[in-house]
């Protein structure tokens, strides 16, 4: 009964001074909401990563020189064909083993450019990757043995430099050497940053020759399956080592790959939402202050209840409640706003976003707390209140 | 001990405020103020006291140490028979609004509250229900002579209207004693001696301790008893 007055009174506190709870809540309503976009960015972002990289293809190897570090330099290849060889007899299947070695070269048809990422590679690059080609055909073994000058060109390049038009057939430069498009890929869109439509495929066999190199820049196996596939990335790294001792190769998987990258979005998810906390923390000390201000306007009532009975318990209560109910609707208001933004951007910009439950129950959990974190010293001030003092006060 | 009900002596039950020797200093900035430098006064069922003396005599202080608002710094001070400097706030705060009713000055009433709601209040804090307060609000406010003006806000009654809510809010919880508190204060004459008449009848007919603190002795002559004070001091009591 004591509560449900408590209930009725902050209500109507709030309600009598409807513009001074408005622009209270406005700081929680910001920071609510700041937090819920800024998760729902963060964690879509981050489904949307973990999306691509699983969509690369599974059991994916992949062997580079050097380390795969967040932050250390990537190393110079000494790999070869050669040694792709030796990693083909570890695997067993040449059909398993991809390579590439990329070039960014600028690729002609007609009077139409464009400058592109030319990837020199076997075969076998649809198997192992996820790759679909939506006309004409992909490179054959023949065409790398004989190192033909043949190209598949990425949606993106065959939109730029042949229009509508089927590209099959067609004649184009790279490096100012004609190659003839054999194949066009199916549209990728963008993965981890790149646009994978924005891609040229000719035989590294071919490669080599345009850019005058005989290396490799890293090796892609398809291991047969998930449990084999650390040992096997074992083998390959020893058998490369032993070939060349004094470089460092790793082999990473997928779920290494997504480990990486999950932790960074993660942290990045977490330092965004910290910032929008702080606005969050800054909205409960403007709660505090008005809470404060609303205590003494209401001196002389505290008094009166208290002369009429009420315990300082009964007045604490009712303030609390107040700040609660203040941060609380700033809260669901926030939500809304938060989630209405998010689907906005979502909807409106490249940029995914995914409002997650957890991140919703977050955000409205905090705003409540903040209520009571910062609604405890004013209220507990109306508690304490001396009742003939505050009778006393106008 | 101190003043008396001239005559038979009291049993226990039949006192309701008992201050003995009571004491009260204010610290004002490191500087102690007696207000009130030892008042020994009694208030048994029934009573009618009138309370008065200059500003600054100490008799509103001494209202509020009968109330149960404030505390004695010294001397003791029983409330309902118990000793209040045992007690907790929250536990003094039950005491008030079991045992007494107060009526202010400046009525303070509840804003943007209806005449039932504010007279419905003490009883909140009593834990009663939303319908029981009602009804017993709704008694009270017709045995002050405002049966009419139940859902009326406080700023759509005159002040003597408003001083009757306060007097049915303070008598809601049949409180043992009504403390006033220069309850006409804020009135025109006629519209206080109507309040006035009300007090006296409560007082006649139901039973009511009062305690009327005025500076007005036209007003303190109503009461049975009169207690002049001056500096902290009971100088005078008279009986009518």
């Amino acid at each position: 009964m004591r509560l449900a007055e408590a209930w009725r009174v902050a209500l109507g506190a709030l309600r009598a001074n409807r513009l001074r709870s408005g622009l209270t809540m406005l700081g929680v309503v910001i920071g609510v909401a700041a937090v819920v976009v800024l998760v729902a960015l963060g964690t879509g972002v981050r489904r949307q990563v973990e999306a691509q990289v699983e969509g690369l293809g599974s059991n994916l190897l992949i062997v580079v020189p050097g380390r795969l570090d967040i932050g250390s330099a990537p190393a110079l290849s000494r790999l070869t064909l050669d040694d792709v060889e030796a990693v083909t007899r570890v695997v067993g299947d040449p059909g398993q083993v991809a390579v590439t070695v990329t070039s960014g070269e600028t690729v002609r048809a007609g009077t139409r450019s464009r400058f592109t990422s030319v990837l020199g590679v076997l075969e076998t690059t649809p198997r192992v990757f996820i790759r679909r080609v939506s006309r004409g055909a992909y490179l054959s073994s023949s065409d790398v043995d004989t190192s033909r000058r043949v190209a598949v060109l990425g949606a993106g390049v065959a939109r730029a430099l042949f229009g509508e038009r089927d590209p099959v057939g067609q004649q184009i430069t790279i490096a100012g050497v004609r190659f003839r498009v054999i194949g066009v890929f199916a549209p990728l869109g963008q993965s981890l940053g790149v646009d994978r439509d924005d891609e040229v495929h000719i035989p590294v066999t071919t490669a080599h020759r345009l850019f005058g190199t005989n290396r490799i820049d890293g090796i892609a196996v398809k291991a047969p399956d998930r449990e084999t596939i650390g040992a096997l990335g074992d083998r390959i790294v020893k058998v490369l080592q032993d070939r060349h001792p004094d470089t460092e190769f790793s082999a990473v998987t997928q779920e290494q790959i997504l480990g990486v990258l999950g932790d960074i979005l993660s942290v990045l998810t977490a330092v965004l939402a910290a910032i929008a906390g702080i606005s969050l923390l800054v909205g409960g000390v403007g709660v505090s202050n008005i809470m404060l201000v609303s205590v003494r306007e209401r001196t002389s009532e505290i008094g009166l209840r208290k002369a009429v009975g009420a315990r300082p318990r009964d007045i604490g209560l009712q303030f609390l409640l107040e700040a609660v109910l203040l941060t609380s609707l700033g809260g669901v208001v926030g939500m809304a706003l938060g989630i209405a933004a998010a689907l906005l951007v979502s909807a409106l910009s490249p940029v995914p976003a995914a409002v997650t439950g957890w991140s919703i129950a977050v955000a409205f959990g905090v705003s409540a707390a903040v209520g009571i974190i910062f609604g405890v010293v004013p209220a507990q001030r109306a508690g304490r209140l001396d009742p003939v003092v505050a009778l006393r006060a106008e | 001990m101190g003043a008396r009900w001239p005559g038979s002596p009291l049993s226990v039950d039949d006192i309701m405020v008992d201050a003995v020797g009571v004491e009260r200093t204010y610290d004002l900035g490191g500087v102690s103020v007696p207000a009130l430098r030892g008042v020994s006064l009694t208030v048994a069922a029934g009573d009618y006291v009138a309370l008065v003396g200059p500003s600054g005599s100490g008799k509103s202080t001494l209202m509020h140490l009968l109330g149960g608002l404030d505390r004695p710094s010294g001397g003791q001070l029983f409330i309902g028979g118990r000793d209040v400097s045992t007690l907790s706030p929250a536990e003094m705060a039950e005491l008030r609004n079991r045992t007494i009713g107060f009526v202010f000055q400046a009525f303070h009433l509840l804003a943007r509250t209806s005449a039932l709601d504010n007279v419905g209040l003490p009883l909140v804090y009593r834990g009663l229900g939303a319908r029981a307060r009602r009804e017993k609000a709704a008694a009270m406010l017709g045995r002050v002579g405002l049966g009419h003006r139940l859902n009326h806000r406080p700023n759509q009654l005159s002040g003597g209207e408003q001083q009757r809510v306060a007097i049915a809010r303070a008598l809601v919880t049949d409180p043992a004693v009504l403390l006033a508190d220069e309850p006409t204060g804020n009135l025109d004459t006629a519209t206080g001696a109507s309040v006035l008449t009300l007090l006296d009848d409560l007082n006649a007919n139901a039973g009511v301790a009062v305690v009327l603190v005025t500076h007005d002795r036209d007003v303190a002559a109503r009461g049975r008893r009169q207690i002049r004070m001056r500096d902290g001091l009971i100088v005078e009591e008279a009986a009518a």
